[in-house]
């Protein structure tokens, strides 16, 4: 074998590029399904209706509990056995949505729960509604608390994305494993996408960076 | 005789085992101030936190002027609205300010008359800053509460509950977080909303606030009303051996 060689990379750069794409893709629409999963499931946990809490909590020890593949398997495989079909894009952002929305809802529990008790007495003693003081009050100063660990997740959802090369959706490590199996040559194929996996982290890390700090700015903390 | 303003009938509150009120009768009538005294623990936190029903008491009844804040008999979802109309009449001021730490000053005072009395933007802040005014923050208005001193704060605060026309305001401990130089600002506040007539409980350690503001001062200990009387007698001549010795204490100290 000779040197690292980046002619090669160069040469299947198109194919890199919709790879990416579809890696970018597939992590923006499983995040909004997972954020609206890990609200739903926040609140469900805290609510005051026991059977609520129960199944949040069911959902996210069950989601939590087992291999993030493993669900991937289930809702793209074994779905369409109780007969639903989902086609392997659909079946591959309802599974990361689903999965990553287990996280996000004991993180968004956590920022909820971090708000200072006061607050919420302060609101309903004003006549504010539960929804009220949750969304006025609570939500916004929850929101400065969620926003580091929830990147975190995000970033573990980029990741996760990789996951999807079994079920053949072409996102970025089924094309490298695509071009390996043309080329034979591992190294420059995975070093390349393992650089786009960490530059596109690398965004999101500096991007909740500055989410936090124009929180902060709008809530009068700096 | 008139309605009184709050009525607390037979009014007890369990926390677990514990009991923190053990059955508290009290009137209070339109235009008095209540002074409540008493040793930690003895439940006047507890008493004023069951007023607004931010704890719902075990058994009794609360009412402002003569409607109970617990309905008989209605789904959960009518009695929450309830709830919600009742507290908007009672104005409750924290110890800790509990003011919104993501809004400015004004945002503080408009946030009840935009979210609860459904006021215009531009009418809420028009009124929010004529209140604001008058408890001297007018250079404030846009400063948040991390950027106001301890007193400031707590004068938005008084000001948050005062703009929704309460017809009782509680206090709890309203200066007790306060450095010393900086809590003759608020019950100077404080004694000023007393001789316009609103209508205050007000549970604190400043005995001179107590002598000179209250209508009435309450020594409660153990979750019992101990007596109750006009500052004059309750101060020179207190009936019972529990009042002097929490007296003598609390003199003994300031």
């Amino acid at each position: 074998m000779s040197g690292f060689d980046f002619d090669l990379i160069v040469e299947y750069l198109p194919d890199f590029w919709r790879g990416a794409k579809a890696t970018i893709f597939y992590s923006l629409t499983s995040l909004a399904l997972a954020v609206a999963i890990g609200m739903f499931m926040a609140l469900c946990r805290i609510s005051h209706i026991a059977m609520l809490r129960w199944f949040a909590r069911g959902y996210i020890d069950a989601i939590r509990g087992t291999p993030a593949l493993i669900q991937i398997f289930f809702v793209y495989f074994g779905m369409p056995v109780l007969g639903v079909n989902l086609s392997a894009p659909t079946a591959a952002v309802v599974a990361l949505g689903i999965n990553s929305g287990g996280y996000l809802a004991e993180i968004f529990r956590a920022g909820i729960m971090g708000v200072d008790r006061g607050q919420t007495e302060a609101g309903r003693s004003l006549g504010m509604s539960y929804g009220q003081t949750m969304w006025r009050i609570t939500l916004p100063q929850a929101a400065l608390l969620v926003v580091p660990p929830a990147a975190g997740e995000f970033t573990n959802l980029v990741k996760g994305t990789s996951l999807l090369s079994t079920i053949s959706v072409a996102e970025l490590t089924r094309v490298a494993q695509q071009i390996v199996g043309v080329t034979f040559r591992p190294i420059e194929a995975y070093v390349a996408i393992g650089v786009v996996y960490y530059c596109l982290n690398a965004v999101i890390a500096q991007g909740a960076v500055w989410l936090e700090r124009s929180l902060r700015r709008s809530q009068g903390l700096e | 005789m008139p309605e009184p303003v709050v009525r607390i009938k037979d009014l007890r509150k369990s926390f677990g085992d514990h009991e923190v009120l053990c059955g508290i009768n009290l009137e209070i009538e339109s235009g008095e101030t209540l002074v409540v005294i008493g040793p930690s623990g003895s439940g006047k936190s507890t008493l004023l936190r069951c007023t607004n029903y931010l704890e719902v008491p075990t058994s009794g009844s609360v009412e402002i002027d003569g409607v109970p804040f617990a309905l008989p008999n209605v789904s959960r979802r009518v009695q929450e609205r309830h709830l919600n109309k009742m507290r908007a009449q009672v104005g409750m001021v924290f110890q800790r300010f509990n003011l919104f730490p993501h809004k400015t000053a004004l945002a503080n005072v408009m946030e009840g008359l935009l979210a609860v009395r459904r006021m215009g933007r531009a009418d809420a802040e028009n009124r929010a800053t004529e209140m604001l005014e008058r408890v001297g923050l007018s250079d404030k208005l846009n400063a948040y509460p991390a950027q106001l001193s301890g007193g400031q704060q707590q004068r938005v605060a008084i000001t948050r509950a005062l703009v929704m026309e309460p017809k009782v305001m509680l206090f709890d401990e309203a200066t007790s977080a306060l450095d010393p130089e900086l809590i003759e600002e608020v019950l100077v506040v404080m004694t000023q909303l007393a001789n316009e007539g609103l209508t205050m409980i007000v549970v604190t350690h400043e005995m001179d606030f107590a002598r000179d503001v209250a209508r009435e001062v309450m020594f409660m200990d153990n979750g019992v009303i101990v007596e109750k009387g006009p500052p004059e007698e309750m101060f020179s001549s207190p009936k019972h051996e529990r009042t002097r010795s929490f007296l003598r204490k609390i003199l003994r100290s300031s």
